[in-house]
């Protein structure tokens, strides 16, 4: 199964940080992601730039609206994502406990939703 | 001739350990339950007529993998033969006819430990243990939940959707995660026990039922994985507690405190059970363990010949010896009851006023009670009345406030009569 392992953090901390402990943080990262591509989990991964940048897109009444920052105002912003093989869940777990983000903020794990045939063809059919 | 009564029972002590053979064998919670239940309708329909099978479980899986397989070859070929994954659970679910008992008691395993998953909320654990392991209707759960038949539905079926689609894994966990999940399932069966013990809310005290579910369920674990002093302890103390269920109300259904129970209503044979287990989890190899400590207790209190020989300075230590192996609030609140029997109710209320101070037990309903219950031994009464009524209003259990009431009803008769 693929699972979206989604990281949040605060980035109020992330900022705080200095350099020396930026670089110490991009190493375990680059540790973590070289040993899940050495065990063969590893599907996709980026780090995301901060929610500052972020803009929101509707559509409303064939309008585009957008709005600055992210869709919702929390304590942990969205900062970076994993895409995993994983045999299951209790695999999965155990891959996003490793993950650095971990041990200050929070990983979500979802899995990806998997399209039986029947399920394509009734999408299809509606567009 | 066996009735449908007769043969529901049977299919109540199998139902568990048919489930969980099926869903191995057929890969799908919701396929297996529905295969099951055609097995059984099929058995209330054929038993009656003809001899019983020597082996109900067996009959009853066998009937169910057969009609599950039905089912799946009917999908199958609804789709075009193009579900490769359906066609493995065919494969899977028409291999190995015979099972041995040592892969039937895995089974069982792997239906508690999905079931108490902790990707699941605490609830939802409790809901799908007694619902798949347990073998209780969705209206019996509902009910212990208090909550609508329609919603209980709904939650289940969001969390067997869960095991599906996010993939937890119907396996006994590895080696070097079994403790910790271990101690998740038996937490699940407390909560269980518990609720039955003083429910939550309503017009009962106490919930047999589920008492007796979750001690069925700590056996069944006991005999799975023999030899676990976590589980034996677990066992001991609810059978040490249940054992008082009998002096533990009145027939009208008031709380009787351990101070007034009648000790010949206790269930001698039931505590026997449990000091022998006590003894067992104690002998085995470890660092004291928390529910055989606490079993511990409950087997001191069990052993007293009365309220007041009771040995409450073991009983504060062992408190003490919880406090340093698994701390908590309501743990420090039963070490202060136990102190008020060793050093005074003054003591005491100084432990449990520095406790509420911390905030640590904030909403915790027992706390103004424990407070009030001191503070009228020491005589304070206008702060005993005050105490009895915020236990008052934190309880919605009816028991507990009729008795609350009573105390407060003894406080407004010493205020009247001169001291």
């Amino acid at each position: 199964m693929q699972y979206l392992l989604m990281i949040y953090r605060s980035e109020a901390e992330l900022f705080k940080m200095n350099d020396a402990e930026r670089q110490k943080m991009a190493a375990e990262y680059g540790t973590f992601t070289q040993s899940i591509i050495q065990s063969g989990h590893f599907k996709a991964g980026d780090g995301l730039q901060p929610s500052t940048t972020a803009t929101t897109v509707r559509v409303r009444e064939g309008k585009v609206l957008t709005t600055d920052g992210p869709f919702a105002e929390t304590r942990e912003q969205l900062g970076g994502y994993y895409l995993v093989d994983a045999k299951d869940l209790d695999a999965a777990i155990a891959i996003a406990a490793r993950i650095p983000g971990a041990r200050e903020g929070s990983i979500e794990v979802r899995p990806i939703m998997i399209y039986s045939p029947e399920m394509v063809q009734a999408r299809s059919g509606r567009s | 001739m066996m009735t449908s009564a007769e043969i529901e029972k049977i299919f109540r002590d199998e139902v568990g350990r048919a489930l969980a053979t099926l869903i191995r064998l057929v890969g799908d919670f919701d396929l297996a339950e529905d295969a099951l239940q055609e097995a059984f309708a099929a058995a209330l329909e054929r038993w009656p007529a003809t001899e019983v099978p020597a082996n109900p479980r067996a009959w009853l899986v066998n009937v169910a993998r057969n009609r599950a397989i039905d089912r799946i070859r009917r999908q199958i070929s609804f789709r075009g033969k193009q579900a490769a994954l359906t066609h493995d659970v065919l494969l899977n679910a028409e291999s190995s006819q015979d099972e041995s008992d040592a892969a039937l008691d895995d089974d069982m395993l792997r239906l508690i430990f999905t079931c108490c998953h902790p990707s699941f909320a605490a609830e939802v654990q409790v809901a799908l243990t007694l619902r798949t392991v347990c073998g209780l209707s969705t209206a019996q759960v509902a009910r212990a939940f208090l909550v609508s038949e329609e919603a209980m539905g709904q939650r289940l079926v969001r969390a067997k959707q869960k095991i599906r689609l996010a993939g937890i894994p119907y396996e006994v966990p590895e080696r070097d995660a079994l403790s910790l999940r271990l101690r998740g399932v038996l937490a699940v069966i407390y909560l269980v026990f518990t609720e039955g013990y003083v429910a939550t809310s309503g017009e009962a005290l106490m919930r047999p039922d589920l008492a007796r579910e979750a001690i069925r369920l700590s056996r069944l674990l006991d005999a799975l994985m023999p030899g676990r002093r976590e589980v034996k302890g677990l066992l001991a103390l609810m059978l040490l507690h249940d054992a008082r269920r009998s002096g533990r109300q009145t027939e009208g259904g008031d709380i009787v405190l351990l101070e007034e129970q009648d000790r010949s209503l206790w269930d001698r044979l039931q505590i026997d059970e449990g000091l022998k287990l006590v003894e067992e989890a104690l002998l085995l190899p470890g660092r004291p363990e928390a529910y055989a400590v606490q079993a511990a207790i409950a087997a001191l209190h069990a052993q007293s010949p009365n309220f007041g020989d009771t040995d409450w300075k073991q009983i504060a230590g062992l408190y003490e010896v919880l406090l340093r192996i698994s701390p908590s609030p309501v743990i420090e609140l039963n070490h202060a009851a136990a102190v008020s029997m060793v050093d005074g109710p003054a003591r005491a209320l100084d432990l449990v006023d520095a406790l509420h101070a911390r905030g640590g037990l904030e909403g915790y309903e027992l706390l103004p009670a424990v407070r009030a219950d001191l503070l009228r031994r020491l005589g304070r009464l206008e702060a005993a009345r005050e105490a009895y009524l915020a236990a008052t209003a934190a309880t919605q259990l009816e028991p507990l406030r009729r008795l609350y009431a009573r105390r407060l009803a003894e406080i407004a008769d010493a205020g009247r009569s001169p001291a």
